[in-house]
């Protein structure tokens, strides 16, 4: 028996059958429209930062469960404004509503939630730590594309260092044995503790400088956004060729391979690759709706 | 040959033995015992089978609890803690490093939701190649033990 899920805080919280039972829900949801499995309860949306894709998602989501979904969408109108403590919103909020989902900027703000919390909480991001649902979207992506989990070889590039996505993914990954390829600026490198995360759990994995040598060996390219402010002026038009993905470059890719982005993407992936069979990061995010659909029914049902 | 002491007995109180080397003072400001005025006797860089060179803290007066013991076992996981009544030792704890350790030290990470408040300040311990880390239970962050504040 799958141990229920209470929250959807951290991907470290999650073990490997409560992933499949997420994944699978969400693939069943996909294939068939669920109807209103929550058609009495209510969603409440509590963004102190905002956020488009991920919001909209869990609103359509709910809507499309038959939910009612309150809420608001920055820190500015709601009562952080007076000085209200997150503690005392969350205790409030979580009477009126059935489950919360929050996107907040500190570190460990889910976490806090869900202790003073009277229902379950989903982390919708918090700060550079994680964003749990997003990971979950990108594995159902994986599993969808590649009829398999266990034994791809995945290549991530960008800024590994800051981006609370690839954190999050990058564990998920470790529960698989997967082959990991990073591929950054010696300056966003992944961090120390999740090299050493992988390395307890005996995960193979290698840095590289530039994608191009690694696009021969992946079945998945994870790319992220590399942020200019990150890097002097005179540094990143060097540095930014090594890291962008054109059509030339798949010439001679696996062909099962698949681009992912966890969106927004401003030039990282050149527009000539979106009409390639390699593209697959607009249905990745239109596979958002699914899993997060997954979640609400697993948590109030 | 008359065997000498280095620091003077006390008669009832607490005996922290096998400090290593320079951490008696970490140790000293992590247990406020200077705000109060119990009877100290220090010892620094005194010779030791154990660890050749090692700290030493007598304290008159002062009986250490479970969490000041944990405390203390984060920087000298391999002390020992004497209970001394009577001038003789009634109790010989052998520290060991805790799982967790809450309320102690805040979160050294500035965009972590404990803002810095110790109430909320929740660590797991572990140790990696001779290093002691601790993992905030908020921000997931991990951190080395020398990067936790402990000056008061």
């Amino acid at each position: 028996m799958t141990e229920s899920l209470s929250h959807i805080i951290s991907i470290s919280d999650l073990n490997l059958q409560q992933i499949q039972t997420i994944l699978h829900t969400a693939k069943q949801f996909k294939q068939q429209a669920p109807g209103s499995l929550l058609s009495n309860k209510i969603i409440a949306n509590c963004f102190f930062e905002p956020s488009t894709r991920t919001r909209l998602s869990f609103a359509a989501a709910a809507a499309r469960l038959g939910a009612s979904v309150i809420g608001f969408t920055s820190g500015a109108d709601s009562s952080i404004q007076k000085g209200e403590s997150l503690q005392d919103s969350i205790k409030v909020i979580s009477h009126y509503a059935d489950l919360i989902v929050l996107r907040h900027e500190q570190e460990g703000a889910a976490r806090l939630a869900q202790e003073v919390s009277a229902k379950p909480i989903i982390n919708a991001g918090d700060g550079a730590n994680q964003h749990p649902t997003q990971a979950l979207i990108d594995l159902f992506s994986m599993a969808e594309t590649q009829t398999r989990l266990d034994g791809l070889a995945i290549g991530f590039v960008g800024d590994l260092k800051y981006g609370r996505t690839i954190h999050s993914l990058v564990q998920l990954c470790a529960l698989f044995t997967m082959r990991l390829f990073f591929v950054s600026p010696p300056a966003l490198l992944l961090p120390d503790y999740l090299c050493d995360y992988l390395k307890y759990n005996k995960i193979r994995f290698s840095f590289h400088e530039r994608i191009s040598d690694i696009l021969e060996k992946v079945d998945i390219l994870y790319m992220t956004r590399l942020q200019k402010e990150r890097f002097a002026a005179d540094e990143y038009p060097l540095l930014k060729y090594k890291f962008i993905l054109t059509a030339d470059l798949l010439a001679s890719v696996k062909p099962q391979l698949k681009v992912l982005h966890p969106l927004p993407r401003v030039d990282e992936i050149d527009r000539t690759v979106d009409s390639t069979q390699h593209a697959y990061y607009f249905e990745q995010a239109a596979n958002g709706l699914y899993i997060r659909q997954a979640l609400l029914a697993l948590l109030l049902q | 040959m008359q065997k000498t002491r280095s620091v003077s007995a006390i008669i009832a109180g607490t005996v922290i033995d096998h400090i290593p080397a320079g951490t008696a003072l970490t140790i000293m400001h992590l247990l406020r015992i200077l705000t109060h005025q119990y009877s100290i006797t220090l010892g620094l860089n005194l010779n030791s089978h154990r660890l050749s060179l090692k700290d030493l803290i007598k304290i008159e007066g002062r009986i250490l609890n479970a969490s000041e013991r944990d405390q203390v076992a984060l920087f000298a996981p391999k002390a020992t803690v004497n209970v001394i009544n009577n001038g003789v030792v009634a109790q010989k704890i052998k520290l060991k490093l805790p799982q967790q350790i809450h309320a102690v030290f805040p979160c050294p990470n500035p965009h972590c939701c404990t803002g810095f408040e110790m109430k909320y300040s929740h660590f797991f311990i572990s140790e990696f190649h001779k290093k002691i880390l601790l993992t905030c239970h908020y921000c997931e962050q991990r951190f080395e033990r020398e990067q936790l504040k402990t000056s008061i």
